[in-house]
């Protein structure tokens, strides 16, 4: 493995190669934000709140720093004007969605940015993906997924395999920064019925129904 | 449903998973939408998860998880056509089929949406039916162009 030096905030940094601006960061104790980040998870890039500033050929740009991978003599700089900015811009747009996250408050703390700023928005998620990823990558069953596009874009579970499969993990809860998660495995629950009643044949919807399936049945 | 009909599509493709949007564009076109039973096969199939099939199926507007007409009306509501009177050529569309935008009517016979352009703004205002562009349409014309459709 051939050594890297780089320069993050200043301080002179050996990497190896392969390694990302994020992971080079840590190595010498210097901190920088993430959300969508999870170290047994393949880098994804989504949430942009590790957004640095690097400067490649005296030319500065702004990067992903947890995808970005260390290059021979990159300078990075972790806190610019223009890093907090955009930190501060992209902090205030997820709280629209989750003003009562811990995770987004104690960010939202340090670059100083107004949960009001942005009408609130109905679903609590902000498509870190770390649930759709944790799920499709560690535990291979794919039972929850994106759905739609664009602003309309949502997690969503799959009946039929989060029937089966979710009661007894539920490992992607925790990893949610925003609980928007739960929200929507309490909707997914409430169209599936749990594996003990799954013969019985409920009616499958979420009114109080459920509760006596063979006269829908019938 | 035919499931035979959609292993068939799926043959034609050698069940390659690379070729799941083409497949599902094939059993869009087969059957106007996606019903869930062929998305299952696929997926067993192709050995797709059906998340990524669910992902691929709401992203792209050409597919459509629920049933479609058999007739797909398209009526241009991009600003040439506005000032054209598209909303008179919608209304009556509306009128005519007795759905809304967005919406097909019960004997799945036509499907009715609103587009933002269709490219031929020199012809407003436009009404796309199965992909025959009619321009220069005026409202008392779309009765007659609907009816000849079976």
């Amino acid at each position: 493995m051939s050594e890297i030096n780089l320069q993050i905030d200043g301080k002179e940094v050996v990497a190896t190669e392969g390694m990302t601006i994020l992971d080079a960061a840590k190595s010498v104790g210097i901190s920088i934000p993430t959300l969508c980040h999870h170290e047994k998870l393949e880098p994804y890039g989504g949430c942009r709140i590790c957004t640095v500033e690097v400067e490649v050929r005296g030319w500065p740009k702004l990067v992903a720093g947890c995808i970005y991978p260390v290059e021979k003599g990159l300078v990075v700089r972790t806190r610019t004007e223009k890093v907090d900015k955009i930190r501060k811009v992209l902090l205030e747009e997820m709280l629209a969605h989750a003003p009562d996250s811990e995770e987004l408050k104690a960010l939202a703390q340090e670059y100083g940015a107004d949960r009001d700023r942005f009408e609130k928005h109905p679903s609590f998620c902000i498509h870190c993906g770390l649930c759709v990823r944790y799920c499709a990558e560690i535990k291979k069953k794919n039972a929850v997924g994106f759905v739609d596009r664009g602003s309309n874009r949502e997690i969503s579970f799959i009946p039929e395999i989060a029937a089966k499969e979710c009661w007894d993990c539920k490992e992607c809860f925790p990893l949610c920064p925003t609980s928007a998660l739960q929200a929507a495995y309490v909707l997914a629950g409430a169209l599936m019925t749990p594996p003990e009643e799954a013969h019985s044949g409920g009616c499958g919807c979420s009114c109080s129904c459920g509760s006596a399936p063979e006269k829908q049945a019938g | 449903m035919d499931i035979s009909k959609i292993d068939q599509i799926i043959d034609k493709h050698d069940g390659e998973a690379s070729s799941l949007i083409q497949i599902l564009l094939d059993i869009q076109s087969e059957h106007n939408w996606l019903p869930k039973e062929a998305l299952k096969r696929v997926s067993e199939k192709l050995q797709v998860p059906m998340s990524r099939i669910q992902h691929i199926a709401t992203f792209y507007k050409a597919f459509s998880l629920v049933p479609k007409g058999r007739h797909q009306v398209h009526v241009c509501m991009g600003t040439a056509c506005h000032v054209r009177g598209a909303q008179r050529v919608l209304d009556t569309v509306q009128e005519v089929t007795g759905v809304k935008s967005g919406e097909t009517d019960s004997d799945l016979k036509f499907s009715v949406e609103t587009v933002n352009c269709l490219g031929c703004c020199a012809l407003g205002p436009v009404m796309e039916v199965d992909g025959k562009h009619h321009g220069n349409i005026a409202p008392s014309q779309i009765a007659s162009v609907l009816n000849n459709c079976e």
